[in-house]
């Protein structure tokens, strides 16, 4: 009875330890008020997925803004006043997303808002920033549902996705015949994401005599992936194609593939791979050895800003700029093109940001150029395609583009 | 689709069956022993899963015998929970207040697992976890089949435990009429968090098998309490064999539908083969009453 009794104190102070930790490292957001007119502080707000499936990119994403609006406050902030970010959590929920933008814009008047993470999100935030009348930058949602809307406010730093596999379909289809993968499977989450990227990279592989021996899609709910895996092992195929959100949905499969003997000659996956040090952890380190991820930027980008940032990131993160992943960057390119048309339009008014940035300028920023079109789409940035290569992710794709290294191809063995 | 691919997946079913009945034994246990519905499962398998990680990155203990550290520290954990919350709960509304008070505590456990790990993506590594064996053209990854066989095993000293030793008596005797058991001097606050402990204690066997062989970070559990519920209510709640039986029907029902007609469909037969069930057996495989009886 007396350890009995011990082991209840000792676990009831745990606990209490616990729910006070629990108290104190919870509070990440910070709540607005306005910040409109006169001079103090212009408040911009954001939701982010802090919580829930999207929690690593949309932790990244509030990095990224909180750099820029670091690096603005240094630079006098916006018209001669302070930044400040305005940050809810939305929990990766498309419902909550819509009650913090009306937060944000009708109950915290904060004048201007950010984009959230991912095109699910992004595509209701969108709609309740334009009743508003609100310009709406953003850099995670450049999905076909984000501009099929018909929205006259959105602006996306990123090119649009749908192309992000043609610049490795189309390296594929130049290989010479007798290197060129023979039969390709495809398999993908059902998100707004990914499933737009797999039919025009398939096309150009078909055209090219690629086989497809598979093409599945499975629910972004999915919590146990081993069948599906299994089976895209089982085809043998030369060249898989996987449309993934996250890490564990690219972990999951590679570690099937490793238990099932199955090493394809080329691995691709829409986005997981570009997470840096969490991607490694999660696949094992050396199974992420030629492992490609389509993308418009990466830590080792030849940009002087952007070289600037990853310096700022790994001062006050650590890591190496392999760690920073493209989240970063793209949230810190929503700031400076904001920044660029606030000072531009010497107003933080929304519709003047919007028809400026509808005026077909051309604006800087760490990821390279943002021009946008009638809809919104970024249409001067380039696709790049990007591979793990001894413990580093490197562009590879272009080939022929500076800085390119040589993609390694024929994948190298799982190092298991 | 080739017969092989059906005969894969169906193997591929039993193996993963094995390590969800790993998870949801602890939730079916704790059920039925107290008419507790435990919301926190989930996040619980994600700690166990954090134990083991901090054992086998920071110091260098493996996998399995980190079990030794991580099972008793989750059974005081358990049992911390069960005199702090489920005992304050009035007997006549247990099972509904239960299910607000453990989302409390699921809560509480994100919290401190984000305030601690951040909600970057972990997975543990071993070299069997990679590893797998030719068997009758099928490779057969070692990570599972320990999975499966730490499932029998545990599952088997659960039941063992609950229907054939004099502790297990008392948990059934205060199961059926607290008074009764008081009066002939069983301490049932005491056979009830002994309980819970355990409940939670095989959870941190589950965790482990679950963070082998998924990424996790402290948002995971929320994937898998839903899943976890339907075993446990398939099998019967608070029925140990029903929740292994559960498991591998159901997860073989998943991976059938996945490979042989679409993944987006698997989790929709998955719940339905859960209401079909149910509309003919409305106790499950394994009725709870007749599970207390036993």
């Amino acid at each position: 009875m007396g350890i009995f009794r011990r082991c209840l104190v000792a676990g009831s102070a745990a606990a209490t330890v616990a729910l006070l930790a629990a108290c104190g490292g919870s509070s990440s957001s910070s709540s607005g008020s306005g910040g409109g007119s006169g001079a103090g502080p212009v408040t911009i707000g954001t939701s982010l997925s802090l919580s829930g499936d999207f929690a690593a990119d949309g932790q990244a994403f509030q990095r990224g803004y909180e750099l820029w609006a670091a690096d603005q406050n240094s630079k006098g902030g916006l018209l001669g006043r302070k930044v400040k970010l305005d940050v809810l959590s939305d929990a990766s929920s498309p419902s909550q997303v819509v009650s913090n933008y009306q937060k944000l814009i009708a109950s915290n008047k904060d004048p201007l808002v950010f984009g959230p993470f991912s095109t699910l999100l992004t595509v209701p935030s969108a709609r309740v920033a334009a009743r508003y009348g609100y310009a709406f930058v953003e850099g995670a949602g450049a999905g076909p549902a984000v501009f099929g809307q018909g929205l006259h406010n959105v602006f996306s730093v990123q090119i649009p996705i749908k192309n992000d596999l043609v610049t490795m379909a189309q390296w594929v289809a130049s290989l010479p015949a007798a290197q060129r993968p023979k039969t390709a499977a495809y398999a993908t989450v059902n998100d707004p994401f990914t499933q737009p990227q797999i039919p025009v990279a398939q096309k150009i592989l078909q055209d090219a005599g690629v086989k497809t021996v598979l093409s599945k899609v499975f629910p972004a709910e999915v919590t146990d992936y081993t069948p599906i895996a299994s089976q895209v092992a089982s085809t043998h195929a030369d060249l898989v194609v996987l449309g993934a959100v996250d890490v564990p949905t690219v972990s999951a499969f590679t570690h099937a593939f490793i238990q099932q003997h199955f090493n394809p000659k080329a691995f691709i996956a829409t986005a997981g791979p570009d997470q840096g040090a969490q991607f490694i952890k999660a696949v094992g380190a050396g199974n992420e050895t030629g492992i490609f991820v389509p993308g418009i930027w990466f830590g080792g980008f030849k940009k002087p800003d952007s070289q600037q940032m990853v310096k700022e990131y790994i001062a006050k993160y650590g890591g190496t700029p392999s760690d920073v992943n493209a989240d970063v960057a793209e949230a810190y390119a929503v700031g400076q093109v904001m920044a660029q048309a606030v000072h531009a339009t010497n107003s933080i008014d929304n519709q003047k940001i919007i028809n400026y940035l509808h005026s077909g300028v051309t604006l800087d920023s760490v990821i390279g150029p943002v021009k946008f079109d009638s809809t919104g789409e970024n249409t001067v940035g380039k696709a790049l395609t990007f591979q793990w290569q001894k413990g580093q992710l490197v562009q590879a794709l272009p080939i022929a583009t500076p800085g390119s290294h040589t993609p390694l191809y024929p994948k190298p063995p799982w190092k298991g | 689709m080739s017969g092989t691919d059906l005969l894969q997946a169906i193997v591929d079913g039993v193996l993963t069956g094995g390590v969800y009945a790993l998870m949801a034994a602890g939730l079916t246990l704790i059920f039925g022993v107290m008419d507790i519905i435990n919301i926190a499962q989930g996040v619980m398998v994600v700690l166990g899963a954090y134990l083991s990680y901090e054992l086998s990155v920071h110091l260098g203990i493996g996998l399995l015998p980190g079990l030794l550290i991580t099972v008793p520290v989750m059974f005081a954990l358990g049992m911390a929970i069960e005199f702090c919350f489920m005992r304050r709960l009035r007997e006549q509304d247990r099972t509904q207040m239960s299910i607000l008070v453990t989302y409390a505590v699921a809560i509480v456990i994100e919290g401190v697992l984000t305030a601690i790990f951040g909600v970057d993506y972990q997975q543990l590594h071993a070299s069997y976890v990679d590893s797998s064996v030719h068997i009758l053209g099928f490779y057969l990854p070692y990570i599972y089949l320990i999975g499966f066989g730490l499932a029998v095993v545990l599952l088997m000293a659960l039941y063992y435990g609950l229907y054939r030793t004099k502790f297990g008596r008392s948990v059934r005797a205060s199961l059926q009429n607290r008074t009764a058991a008081d009066l002939i001097g069983i301490d049932v606050n005491r056979v009830r968090t002994i309980s819970v402990g355990i409940g939670v204690a095989v959870t941190a066997v589950g965790g482990m098998v679950f963070g082998a062989t998924n990424s996790f970070n402290p948002n995971t559990g929320y994937d898998l309490i839903s899943r976890l519920l339907a075993i446990v209510i398939l099998g019967g709640m608070g029925s140990i064999g029903g929740a292994m039986g559960a498991a591998i029907f159901l997860l073989v029902i998943n991976d059938v539908v996945a490979v042989a007609w679409s993944p987006t469909w698997a989790p929709l037969v998955y719940f339905a083969a859960l209401v079909l069930v149910l509309s003919f057996r409305p106790q499950g495989m394994f009725g709870r009453e007749a599970v207390r009886a036993q």
